[in-house]
């Protein structure tokens, strides 16, 4: 094999780099707080809610589910345009992640308030507690507890598809591993780097939520 | 009969180990007739130098010339398509043995791969909508421009814009036209014949006006370092062409104009 490597060509765009992971880091910090929160939100309507609220939210997350992340980014970002809807390529990046995590984790963590057996809400029901009550001090925190890893793993998955926003000129990672490929041509090297980045920064973030795991839910 | 064995096949490999060298110093051009075919990358995405026809094979002023040129060789073109952002790399990993694909030279691309003579005429600038008064790179200041990854007018308006304009890099052609159509960017640095496109596709409120010109960037054939011979041979088929009027002719169908003097 006659090719040379030449990892030296990138020192001069560390920053670009540098740039790109952190843009990374808070876009997927920022989204995974808001689409979990909004999973949250769609699995108590789809598990306590009336009939019609629950119809919605599935329909939401069916058609979430069941296409492309760069389809809804593209959409999000070219198509709304045209209702008259025009958002900067960040906010679009992040309003995708946000929907896309959100569908996702609404069946996750609705899984895990199934699992939670229904003596306990009629344990709570009993107490006079009110159907707000009996969510936030019974059912989820149990059933958080139950899915904890799946949501972690969801995240991770997240984390590594917002790759695809650089496709909507967001200077994300994969962006920055873009741009300086197209200046240097030195593509073996600079993605050999930027996957290296994306698996050190998989690895820390699973170590992070299990330790978050452990504070937060100590072993009974 | 075993040890015969073995010293017919230590005296078979030492012999291939000479033979090495030489099939190292081969020529692409050598390769390309002994395998009857040449395979040339071309864009996709970027009409009327290439873009899916009808029936969704690509057409354009790039597969004319690459046909031109297979045929000119006698072996048979294979079309390979790429898009500006992986066509270099294409050629360098040897997926391709020729890159014609509206290639613009410039000294950062000729460290890695070398030019043939211009083959079209193309010229780049900043256009954006009629009523913004913008005449000049300085105008640029505080304005976002939308440009394609990669692109000589991208890395153009890179080096040259104020640090207080925003540039905003998308993959591809496609996604470039699409962000000034539907409004994400009313500034683009792009081709004089990408804007022509756009002109024909978009609604009267988005067609684009030239405001300056970048550079006068005429189009080369782009081929791997160290082939002499391959090169040769490219630039004289292109030399040719301009002087039988058959490159002209291309040009004629593809930009509605012939080959200026310039490229002569």
């Amino acid at each position: 094999m006659r090719y040379a490597l030449q990892f030296g060509d990138l020192l001069p765009y560390w920053h670009v780099l540098l740039g790109g992971l952190i843009f990374t880091i808070v876009l997927t910090l920022v989204s995974t707080i808001v689409g979990i929160g909004l999973g949250t939100v769609c699995a108590s309507i789809r598990a306590f809610g009336p009939r019609w609220a629950d119809a919605i939210a599935g329909a939401y997350v069916e058609l979430i589910r069941n296409t492309p992340f760069i389809v809804q980014l593209f959409f999000i970002f070219f198509g709304l345009p045209a209702a008259g809807v025009k958002l900067s390529e960040t906010t679009a990046a992040f309003l995708a992640m946000v929907i896309n995590l959100g569908a996702y984790s609404t069946e996750i963590i609705r899984a895990g308030i199934q699992a939670v057996p229904k003596g306990h809400l009629e344990a709570g029901e009993s107490l006079a507690m009110s159907r707000i009550e009996i969510l936030r001090y019974v059912v989820l925190k149990q059933a958080f507890q139950k899915v904890y890893p799946a949501l972690c793993s969801q995240i991770i998955i997240v984390m590594l598809g917002s790759s695809v926003v650089s496709q909507i000129s967001a200077e994300d990672l994969t962006y920055a591993a873009n741009y300086i490929q197209s200046r240097n041509f030195r593509a073996f090297e600079v993605y050999f780097v930027a996957a290296l980045f994306y698996l050190v920064l998989a690895i820390s973030m699973r170590a992070i939520l299990r330790g978050i795991g452990h504070v937060i839910f100590p072993k009974a | 009969m075993t040890r015969l064995f073995k010293a017919a096949t230590a005296a078979f490999f030492s012999m291939a180990v000479f033979a090495l060298p030489y099939g190292a110093k081969a020529d692409a051009l050598d390769d390309i007739m002994k395998a009857k075919v040449i395979k040339i990358a071309v864009p996709q995405d970027f009409a009327p130098f290439g873009s899916a026809g009808p029936d969704l094979k690509p057409v354009g002023y790039d597969i004319d010339v690459a046909n031109l040129i297979g045929k000119e060789l006698g072996v048979k073109t294979e079309i390979i398509p790429v898009t500006s952002a992986n066509r270099i790399p294409y050629l360098q990993t040897k997926k391709a043995d020729l890159v014609i694909s509206s290639l613009g030279k410039n000294p950062e691309r000729e460290k890695v791969i070398d030019f043939s003579v211009a083959y079209a005429p193309f010229f780049s600038g900043v256009y954006g909508l009629k009523d913004l008064k913008i005449a000049k790179m300085e105008d640029l200041a505080g304005k976002t421009v939308g440009a394609t990854r990669g692109a000589i007018e991208e890395q153009e308006v890179t080096t040259m814009a104020p640090s207080s304009a925003t540039i905003k890099r998308y993959e591809d052609n496609n996604a470039t036209i699409s962000a000034f159509i539907s409004g994400q960017v009313d500034l683009i640095a792009t081709g004089n014949v990408i804007a022509a496109a756009i002109a024909e596709k978009a609604p009267a409120a988005r067609t684009p006006a030239v405001k300056f010109v970048i550079k006068d960037s005429p189009c080369f054939v782009g081929l791997n370092k160290d082939e002499p011979k391959l090169l040769a041979k490219v630039n004289e088929i292109i030399a040719k062409a301009k002087s039988s009027g058959e490159l002209s002719k291309i040009s004629e169908k593809w930009l509605k104009a012939p080959l200026p003097a310039s490229l002569m």
